[in-house]
């Protein structure tokens, strides 16, 4: 491997023979871990700032507008002012609140969506740690970010906080159930559950094999990080800002970031699971390639993300939670039988790419026959105008 | 010392801590609080074990499981659980009785067995003790009938929750 191929691992070879010249053989493994684990969070939480930037420009062209475009060119400088301006502003702790969860929730927030990076295979032989479980170690890190929305609403103390914590963990525990049962469509196709092997089997991009199942998995990512139209938990105009009412200066800023590195992994999950992750013509020669071709397909998905934000208007509560049990958890769980069945029937057989496709388009026509069905069947309220004692002219 | 056992002691410290910080708060929310960190110590103490997948689950289900524990603490307490409570109550002589004999029972076991201080053989690379977990757990000379016990009776509490939930027909 010559350092144009593979730089990351040369200059990583490189360090740890130049420790292990005064040092002994745990403590190199010792500080080499940590660099690796410092490089890799680091990338996480600098990509942030460009990502910032990037959304207000994009979503200021949805709208018709420009954008941050005063500071630096094409206001490349403005996340900077900002985070400048969060930095210093007062840090406000209110008076009854639990000062010690009010402090972790917004790094546990942090912490939560940064833990996934270290399962993320950037290109071949580039990865945090191959665990061999890596899926559900995905799954697992995010329930502490629900912890972290719910340990910022409580402890601010703040009714206004409460309500947005409890609509949360109603919005995200729901949406984590589907989320789980697509997730091990890729799984199956893959047979494993490490990410490297996952990317190693997408000969075929597997939104190709399950399509439908890549589609649940948007929608339910969507609600996880509650997005519009899934911003409930923190809806402006019904409850001031949620579960991070109280939160200022730095505090909120964590939160901030939080919400924009999590959109950008979902992305990013997303291009590994079901777009081939890393791989392209060249990434297995010239790894940094497959860096630029992951970051390109992660930046497709935040892209829809930030397509469906500027695009859709709020969903009502009671319709996001009827939408999660009626329509989605049914879906993914027979899409997730058919494919068992199939990968079964057409093992090693061509018509198994076929079989796949098929089998995915006829889950969804039905699907969706059976929603026409039964919602032409239930009675709708009728919203009229009604009229009402008070306030009329005489 | 190895690493390794300075990590497990660490990890037991902080596991047998917050499990007393946690039967002795008086606020319901702090408890939920500690046994997260209680049960995040024991994910440790897995992996320590090299059980990865035991790892995930347990951060997956019990500290998942956390969030809901604190919704209902805060529902179901007057004052959004910040008002203190009494947080031993009168059957505590009974627990102390009964956990204290199981703590005895436990030492004298692990004290009779011979190698309790043997090193576990290190797994070797070629095995995905994954795979072997999954296989073992659907092949009929390994553990498929517990496996789908547990499965049934996991619908089972599914479906009368559903019964218990649902909303009385109109009349009745």
């Amino acid at each position: 491997m010559s350092f144009w191929q593979d730089p990351v691992n040369v200059i990583g070879e490189w360090i740890r023979s130049f420790l292990a010249g005064f040092l002994p053989e745990a403590w190199v493994t010792f500080l080499y871990t940590l660099l690796s684990v410092v490089i890799v969070a680091s990338f996480g939480l600098i990509i942030v700032i460009f990502l910032i930037w990037l959304e207000r420009k994009i979503a200021a062209r949805f709208q018709d507008r420009l954008g941050p475009n005063r500071a630096g060119p094409f206001g490349l400088l403005q996340t900077f002012a900002d985070m400048v301006k969060l930095v210093t502003k007062e840090d406000v702790i209110p008076e009854k609140a639990d000062r010690l969860a009010f402090n972790i929730a917004p790094i546990l927030s942090v912490v939560a969506v940064l833990l996934i990076w270290a399962v993320i295979p950037f290109a071949s032989g580039w990865i945090g740690t191959d665990l061999n479980v890596g899926v559900l170690y995905i799954a697992a890190v995010g329930s502490f970010g629900i912890l972290s929305v719910l340990m910022a609403g409580w402890s601010s103390n703040n009714k206004y906080a409460l309500l947005g914590a409890f609509r949360a963990v109603a919005q995200l525990i729901s949406y984590e159930v589907p989320m789980l049962i697509t997730l091990m469509v890729p799984v199956l196709l893959a047979r494993s559950m490490g990410m490297m092997e996952m990317v190693q089997d997408q000969d075929l991009w597997f939104i190709v094999l399950a399509p439908v199942s890549g589609l649940i998995f948007m929608v339910s990512s969507i609600a996880e990080i509650g997005r519009t139209p899934f911003d409930l938990l923190e809806a402006e105009s019904e409850i001031v800002a949620g579960y991070h009412t109280e939160y200022t200066g730095m505090k909120f800023g964590m939160f901030f970031a939080a919400e924009f590195l999590h959109a950008f992994t979902i992305g990013v999950l997303f291009a590994i699971l079901f777009l081939g992750g890393w791989r392209g013509p060249g990434a297995e020669e010239y790894r940094v390639l497959g860096v630029v071709y992951l970051m390109l397909k992660g930046l497709f998905g935040y892209f829809i993300v930030m397509w469906v934000r500027s695009t859709l208007p709020r969903i009502r509560i009671d319709h996001m939670l009827s939408f999660n049990w009626k329509f989605l958890t049914p879906l993914a769980l027979t899409l997730l039988i058919l494919t068992a069945l199939v990968e079964k029937i057409f093992e090693g057989s061509a018509w198994r790419v076929p079989a796949l496709l098929i089998g995915n388009v006829v889950v969804l026509v039905i699907s969706f026959l059976i929603v026409r069905v039964v919602s032409r069947r239930t009675a709708k309220e009728r919203v009229t105008f009604k009229k009402r004692p008070e306030a009329r002219p005489a | 010392m190895t690493a390794e056992q300075a990590i497990f002691l660490f990890i037991s410290f902080v596991i047998l801590f917050s499990g007393y910080l946690m039967v002795t708060r008086a606020n319901l929310v702090h408890s939920a609080l500690f046994l997260v960190v209680a049960l995040f110590g024991v994910a440790v103490i897995f992996v320590l074990l090299d059980a990865g997948f035991l790892a995930v689950v347990q951060v997956l289900v019990y500290i998942g499981a956390i969030a809901i524990l604190m919704i209902f603490a805060v529902m179901l307490t007057r004052g959004n659980a910040t008002e203190e409570q009494e947080s031993v109550n009168t059957g505590y002589g009974w627990a102390l009785l009964l956990s204290s004999l199981f703590a005895f029972a436990l030492i004298v076991m692990l004290g009779q067995w011979q190698e309790i201080d043997a090193l576990a053989p290190a797994l070797s690379a070629e095995r995905d003790t994954i795979v072997e977990l999954g296989t073992a757990l659907v092949s009929p000379d390994g553990y498929v009938i517990p496996f789908e016990v547990a499965s049934v009776m996991l619908l089972a509490a599914l479906i009368g929750a559903l019964v218990v939930a649902r909303p009385q027909k109109k009349g009745k």
